[in-house]
């Protein structure tokens, strides 16, 4: 019934919109030289208006945005993104002022004719042309940039760890003394090992299962993805990375953290994001908060996709080995 | 066409009619029954991102038992953006702005009596019709509609026991979009065959307008895509109801061990996005078209670089299906794909950036007569540069790592495909409108419409990209979760109040719309003065579209200020003067 009053509202209210304009007779319908003027300075001052919220969201919020980059590969992330805004920015302030000033510039005036300007070689080259050559080099240094995070290979000694998701949560699963992932598989799933693991393969006995995730600073890690269920993906935005957990198969990433938990928190970005995050918390009544590094679901996966996360620590190595040994392996964890 | 004319009944005139014209009003009326309710819906879900707890007596009203005590449940909030999304861009931006002007403008502007095939027009719509209605039903199912995202990627799309929304609902939406895609190719084959074989005497392919163009090269871009996603559907529906393993795998779920085995959801998404992707130039495209038509008319001026704007259509067309991998980065396909993938989709920048610069170019040195169209001519080319811009970072697999899935997407791609696509589609009804219902509509709120609607669309898509860039993925219900993002929530406020004035901004356009149909000012056969055959025709609507002969086709589109004629615009049957020199 409300709902019905809802639309009986929006109906009366379009009425009464017509009935406003039909009484100050504005049945009109053709631009007339008067409307031409009051339309083109209006898209100036909707050009103010643009520029206006552009300056004012950059300074309101840039103070929301991420921090730097937590990870050796998020460093060279960072600059390709850094120049590529620089390129927007600069494109989109130039030509949206030509699109503002000529509609104001150029309104119609009685009697003036158009310039007839049907076709330039010369202007269509040039608009190809450069546009071309900019996006080459974007190409070139994005593919380059691409290679380097996309690159999975063991050259380095890296540690592995398989990070697996389920309805709605995450666990990981490091492969422990021989570096080698036990193989797995959900169809292995039973009681207390949750991902599958088979513990007939060799590798499999000293892998490490654990809810909480810790990573060396300085040494390479390569995820292995996995999700049990439906497709989820798996965010680490301090580390710009991302990639999907499929069902049925492994997928992967790579990178080197390069900041420890407790570096990042006295970073100055951090520091002026977490200032303003406790001043909105304190106002609620709610308790502070402290900086954490997290691995949040980006795919849709459900009812709860909203609150499927888990914490992530970077330390130094030494103190990462000496917590990793504390842990349980799967041998233990099934026995 | 014979000059026989039987007796038309109600039924034969308003209903199952074959009238091009007819078609074109019945396919914009039901767009924007559509669009009304796909709007409305990000309504009620932006309350829920600015007010995350808070109870609503307008939710309560209108979710029935899938809100508790005026909040809605997660479940819901993810049925309302999958079906926001199912809406806009197959419902309005496909059916409705593709379907309505293709079919008002083809015949009209290439001097045809009617589509090729009148009966399979009326079909297209009829089953366009169909499958709204059964999108519609979707909603009141006990389980909810579909929720899994306008992408329905399995498994998640797959398996009710997922989500509630992927039992009936999810059922219904795919038999929904089965019928939705016969609409559209048959839709598509029909201009096609139209634009190819009943051009009139003298129009040749390089005088036709850039909206037969743009409409023409729409189709073909469906008739490609669309069987592909036709075929992902089938196979899900295979996958869901005959136990087939197509996309399934390894799934473990609510303790139990599913029975698929060697499929994989990649290559659903693979088979989606080669629709997926042309998909958003099937909405873009035509709205080009319009823009092209409408800058050109109200410049007072040539489209600048007619055959480059050709071209850059049928280079994105082309582009555009090989691109589609860009949506996949982070699927988990081979990196060399996306490597490929790069460089594929940042050649569209190229004629995407022609495009931009010549409609710049349109408008310098013009005469320009700010009509309602015009302005969302002018807004389009904003908001597809802004919008279009940001490509340059999520076509970037490098870049596209960190913001893939996040409101920064959000906000690309409302701004490039959805508000531009509206943009384009709101300058055609203003400007067509006459066209269609042989009356104007008010030009005062025809202005009041777009300057609420301008500010509002830059309110809310501006300030998102910083929601995406601060790490905010989309679809979550709510991220009360995670203190990292309490202080987006601010800026999430501050979107909802611009969305709730753009969607109530609403309101006078469809006041404007629905009562100039009836009261609006009675319009000449020619009132913006343009060039192009359609506003040769009669202003009352008479089946065969011209009265008597056929006209013949003289010159171009866009003989706008030519020197060495008396008006600023030369309507396209004059023929040449002596010594004119065709442009």
């Amino acid at each position: 019934m409300t709902a019905l009053l809802y639309v009986l509202l929006a109906i009366v209210f379009a009425v009464a919109i017509w009935q406003i304009a039909s009484i100050l007779n504005l049945k009109s319908a053709i631009a007339t030289e008067k409307d031409n003027n009051t339309q083109g300075i209006l898209f100036v001052a909707f050009g103010v208006f643009f520029y206006g919220l552009m300056v004012f969201s950059f300074w309101k919020y840039s103070v929301i945005l991420l921090p730097e980059a937590a990870s050796v590969e998020g460093e060279r992330y960072d600059n390709l993104y850094l120049i590529t805004m620089l390129l927007i920015l600069v494109v989109q302030a130039i030509t949206q002022f030509l699109l503002f000033f000529f509609a104001f510039k150029y309104r119609g005036v009685k009697g003036r004719k158009a310039l007839f300007y049907a076709d330039s070689h010369k202007l269509e080259m040039i608009w190809t042309i450069i546009p071309s050559v900019v996006l080459a080099g974007l190409v070139l240094y994005g593919l380059s940039v691409w290679n380097d995070v996309m690159d999975a290979s063991d050259a380095e000694n890296p540690l592995i760890v398989e990070v697996y998701a389920k309805q709605f949560q995450w666990e990981a699963r490091y492969a422990g003394d021989d570096n080698e992932l036990g193989l797995a598989n959900v169809r292995k799933i039973k009681g207390i090992n949750t991902m599958g693991v088979d513990m007939t393969d060799k590798n499999a006995m000293d892998d490490v299962p654990v809810r909480e995730l810790r990573l060396p600073k300085g040494r390479k890690v390569i995820f292995k993805f996995r999700s049990q269920d439906v497709l989820h993906s798996a965010y680490m935005p301090h580390f710009r990375a991302q990639m999907n957990c499929v069902p049925g198969m492994v997928t992967q990433f790579a990178f080197t953290p390069k900041m420890t938990t407790e570096e990042m928190r006295a970073n100055e970005e951090t520091i002026a994001k977490v200032e303003g995050i406790n001043k909105i918390r304190a106002e609620k009544g709610e308790e502070a908060y402290e900086f954490d590094y997290l691995l949040l679901c980006n795919k849709i996966c459900g009812s709860s996709h909203y609150n499927m996360q888990m914490k992530i620590i970077v330390e130094e190595e030494a103190q990462f080995n000496s917590w990793l040994k504390d842990q349980k392996t799967m041998a233990q964890v099934v026995q | 066409m014979s000059t026989h004319h039987h007796k038309e009944t109600f039924i034969t005139k308003y209903v199952f009619s074959t009238d091009h014209k007819m078609i074109s009003k019945q396919y914009l009326v039901t767009g924007i029954f559509m669009g009304i309710i796909g709007v409305f819906m990000s309504m009620l879900f932006r309350l829920q991102i600015a007010w995350p707890e808070e109870s609503f007596t307008i939710v309560e009203a209108f979710l029935g038992r899938h809100q508790d005590g005026g909040v809605m449940t997660p479940d819901m909030y993810l049925a309302l953006v999958t079906i926001h999304g199912t809406i806009m861009v197959f419902f309005v931006l496909t059916a409705g702005l593709s379907g309505t002007f293709s079919n008002l403008l083809i015949p009209l502007q290439i001097g045809a009596r009617d589509m090729a095939s009148g009966f399979l027009n009326m079909v297209s719509y009829w089953l366009f019709f169909l499958s709204s209605v059964i999108m519609l039903i979707s909603l009141f199912v006990e389980a909810g509609p579909a929720a899994a995202g306008w992408t329905i990627y399995p498994p998640l799309s797959a398996l009710p026991q997922a989500m509630p929304g992927s039992g009936l609902g999810m059922t219904l939406w795919l038999v929904s979009m089965a019928i939705f895609i016969a609409s559209s190719l048959l839709g598509s084959l029909n201009y096609i065959v139209t634009v190819l074989n009943l051009r009139t005497v003298g129009m040749k392919m390089v005088r036709l307008p850039l909206t037969i163009w743009a409409f023409f090269v729409t189709a073909i871009i469906g008739v490609v895509s669309f069987p592909v996603l036709l075929s992902a559907a089938l196979l899900l529906i295979f996958d869901r109801s005959f136990g087939t393993s197509f996309f399934l795998s390894d799934i473990f779920i609510q303790g139990e061990v599913l029975h698929y085995q060697g499929g994989s959801p990649v290559l659903f998404e693979h088979l989606f996005w080669f629709l997926g992707h042309p998909e958003v130039y099937i909405v873009i495209l035509p709205a080009m078209g319009i823009v092209s038509e409408v800058l050109a008319a109200n410049s007072r001026k040539p489209i600048f670089g007619y055959r480059a704007m050709i071209g850059s259509i049928i280079a994105i067309a082309f582009l555009s299906t090989i691109v589609w991998g860009h949506h996949m980065f982070v699927s988990g396909m081979n990196p060399f794909l996306g490597s490929v993938f790069t460089f594929t989709t940042l050649l569209i920048a190229i004629p995407s950036a022609v495009k931009s610069f010549n409609w710049l170019t349109t408008m310098w040195k013009g005469n320009l007569q700010m009509n309602t169209a015009t302005l969302f001519s002018i807004g389009f080319v904003s908001t597809f540069i802004t919008g279009g811009l940001t490509g340059l970072v999520l076509g970037d697999s490098a870049l596209d790592i960190n913001v893939h899935d996040t409101y920064f997407v959000v906000a690309h791609f409302h701004l490039v495909m959805g508000v531009s696509a509206i943009y384009g589609m709101f300058a055609g009804v203003y400007h067509w409108f006459p066209k269609m219902y042989g009356r104007m509509m008010n030009k005062t709120l025809g202005y009041w419409h777009f300057w609420i609607t301008a500010v509002a669309a830059y309110g809310v898509f501006f300030p998102m990209h910083f929601v995406g860039l601060a790490g905010l993925p989309r679809r979550y219900y709510s991220n009360t979760a995670f203190p990292l993002f309490d202080d987006v929530a601010d800026v999430n406020i501050v979107i909802t109040l611009f969305a709730i004035l753009g969607g109530a901004s609403q309101i006078i356009f469809l006041a404007n719309f629905f009562i100039s149909i009836y009261k609006g000012k009675k319009a000449e056969q020619n009132p913006w003065k343009s060039n192009t055959l359609e506003w040769t025709t009669p202003v009352e609507h008479i089946h065969g579209n011209w009265p008597g002969e056929l006209p013949t086709v003289h010159r171009w589109a866009y003989d706008y200020s030519k020197p060495g004629h008396d008006e600023d615009f030369v309507v396209q049957t004059t023929p040449l003067l002596d010594g004119e020199e065709e442009s």
